[in-house]
């Protein structure tokens, strides 16, 4: 922030800011319509997918964007009691859950290094990894598909685990690093006085320091793993190992004639993410904010 | 804290590894070389299994993308029939391929210039006190959580001839503007770029609210002193000192939308995006490569892809991100 010019105002010297707080309150009815307003485009696709859940084929085909005239549950329940939906939700859930926490203890590893030595080559290897954001998946999906194809893992979860690992790397290490060069070296001097190792610096005072970070990029590996379609679509051909996004689009196209069912099946397929989503928002918030600041 | 559990031996080794926090300025030349050792091992342990990871499921793809696309190959056993540049030049001579490149450029500029200002003036309202903020950012960000094939999936029964959006504009009597909105080639993209809108923007907004609230309160309460008004204040202080995370945004939004794929393959799949002028970089690549059984082709494809946002991304750090001398993402001395 420092590098910025400082915009061309006199700062008076401290002055008690109690005046201003009226000022401050200008505009806020503005501010309320405009953000329902908003919340409210926002919103109308993902409650048209969620209220189509409940009306019947014959409403949605006679009139396609009223409400249902009579709330059916019947959609949701075939969907909830088939099989079909919670083996998908399983498979997204390993996959999500071993992506996060493999990019997690490899990411926290091997920022700590990045972060924390100095040695040779430091500043190579960071550049190595950030240069990994300008490979997308997309990039390298045909050679990635043949790697994990002669390693024996197509239509296994395993096949997008590890890439999907490897891909979240770069993102993770750029989190992570300011937040580790941030923690003071008074508290690593300190530690190493008390007899503390590295290694044990780390475990006892980088870990916990570091988790706000740490939440942040885990939460983000978890969305991005639920959503990912491209490498799924790569590496699972078989129901058995669909994982959600899989599932939905063969789904929409087995059914493509009951809108209604594609409707209730979309929708409780989203729940999770925005349930994980709003659980941890603040922690979202915060660690972009930690990484946006440096 | 139960930090004295270590030894005495591990800590002499490390106070002597730690010499650059000027514990130990002067180490005995024996036990520093050892105890760099331990460091060494130390980092290669640490570092060793992501590095792993990342060289054999990224750059190792990457590099062999690179080489396969010289080759015409099947995917079957190794690839034999080296062809030289002439996939690339089929590539580059492909009108499809042109014009796949030129809705990506539509898309990366469209995607900046209506989400950009739409989200500065989002974060900028909902920066103040508002009751029910962290609710309110919460929604904004639902589309951005929510993934592609739900929003593909969405989106296109909406869209549908005889979906919502036409049965909701007959409802207000506007029936005249009922469209086909996903196969009219001339309107096809700007449907695109209002779903890319709708569910991109929250992630905008939410990026920039961070940045905005790293910009210490005094600013703008000194410029209110002075007599500033709102939209002054957010002209001359917080626009400026919001600059880097706005740069920073621009980035990831460029990138993004070169590399587009899921929400036109999930809306419009393989074949009816090129009718519909849809078509991207990355839809050519699955539609050509994997798709038609040419994997020399599609990896040619790949690697065209990649130099474009390579120079993209290149030309941008050169111009734009340099400004930062010490900003957002990029650190400071580090030559990325």
């Amino acid at each position: 922030m420092t590098a910025l010019t400082t915009p061309a105002v006199a700062l008076p010297p401290a002055t008690p800011p109690a005046p201003i707080k009226t000022s401050r309150r200008w505009g806020t009815p503005v501010a309320y319509v405009v953000a329902v307003l908003v919340i409210g485009l926002m919103l109308a696709p993902v409650l048209f997918i969620i209220i189509g859940g409940f009306r019947t084929n014959a409403q949605i085909t006679t009139d396609p964007s009223g409400l249902p005239s009579v709330w059916n549950i019947g959609n949701y329940l075939d969907v909830l009691t088939g099989g079909t939906f919670w083996r998908l939700v399983g498979n997204s859930l390993i996959a999500g859950l071993a992506t996060t926490l493999g990019v997690v203890l490899l990411g926290l590893m091997a920022s700590y290094v990045l972060a924390r030595y100095k040695f040779r080559g430091r500043g190579i290897l960071y550049a190595m990894f950030a240069a990994g954001l300008m490979f997308p998946m997309t990039v390298a999906i045909t050679p990635l598909y043949l790697v994990v194809k002669n390693l024996g893992l197509m239509n296994s979860l395993g096949g997008v685990i590890l890439p999907q690992i490897a891909f979240a790397l770069p993102t993770t290490i750029i989190i992570l690093v300011p937040f580790l060069k941030a923690i003071p070296d008074e508290i690593q001097e300190a530690a190493f006085i008390d007899g503390c190792s590295r290694l044990g610096f780390f475990w006892r005072m980088i870990v916990p320091l570091a988790m706000p970070g740490v939440i942040t990029v885990g939460i983000l590996a978890f969305i991005a793993s639920w959503n990912s379609y491209l490498l799924p679509l790569f590496i699972l051909n078989n129901d058995a190992v669909f994982t959600l996004p899989l599932g939905v689009q063969s789904f929409a196209s087995q059914y493509s004639v009951d809108t209604a069912k594609v409707l209730a099946f979309t929708s409780l397929s989203m729940i999770p993410a925005l349930v994980f989503f709003a659980l941890f928002e603040r922690r979202i918030v915060g660690g972009l904010t930690g990484a946006v600041k440096g | 804290m139960s930090v004295r559990e270590s030894t005495s031996t591990r800590l002499e080794v490390d106070l002597a590894n730690g010499g650059d926090t000027g514990i130990l300025p002067v180490a005995p030349p024996v036990r520093r070389r050892r105890s760099s050792v331990g460091a060494r091992v130390e980092i290669a342990v640490l570092v060793g299994p992501a590095l792993i990871v990342f060289l054999g499921f990224v750059i190792f793809p990457v590099v062999m993308a690179a080489y396969y696309g010289f080759f015409s190959w099947q995917g079957y056993g190794p690839p034999t029939d080296f062809v030289g540049f002439r996939n690339y030049i089929t590539i580059l001579q492909d009108p499809t391929f042109q014009e796949a490149l030129t809705h990506n450029g539509i898309i990366v500029v469209l995607s900046l210039v209506l989400q950009g200002p739409v989200a500065i003036l989002l974060a900028l309202l909902l920066n103040r006190k508002l009751r029910g903020q962290s609710l309110i950012r919460v929604l904004i960000f639902v589309p951005y959580v929510i993934s592609e094939v739900v929003v593909g999936t969405g989106w296109s029964l909406m869209l549908q001839s005889n979906g919502a959006v036409n049965g909701l504009l007959e409802k207000v009597g506007l029936g005249s503007f009922s469209q086909d909105w996903l196969s009219n080639p001339d309107i096809a993209i700007w449907t695109l770029m209002v779903i890319i809108t709708w569910k991109y923007v929250g992630f905008a907004v939410i990026l920039f609210l961070a940045g905005l609230q790293g910009i210490p309160e005094e600013l703008p309460e000194a410029a209110a002193i002075d007599g500033a008004s709102f939209w002054q204040i957010q002209r001359h202080i917080t626009l400026p000192l919001l600059a880097p995370t706005l740069r920073i945004w621009a980035f990831l939004s460029i990138i993004g939308a070169l590399q587009l794929f899921d929400l036109v393959y999930i809306i419009w799949g393989q074949y009816i995006s090129s009718t519909a002028g849809t078509s991207t970089m990355a839809t050519y690549l699955v539609a050509n490569g994997r798709n038609a059984g040419n994997y020399g082709y599609g990896n040619a494809v790949a690697v065209v892809l990649f130099l474009i946002s390579l120079i993209v991304a290149l030309i941008y750090q050169r111009f734009v991100l340099s400004r930062d001398t010490e900003g957002a993402i990029t650190e400071k001395g580090t030559k990325k």
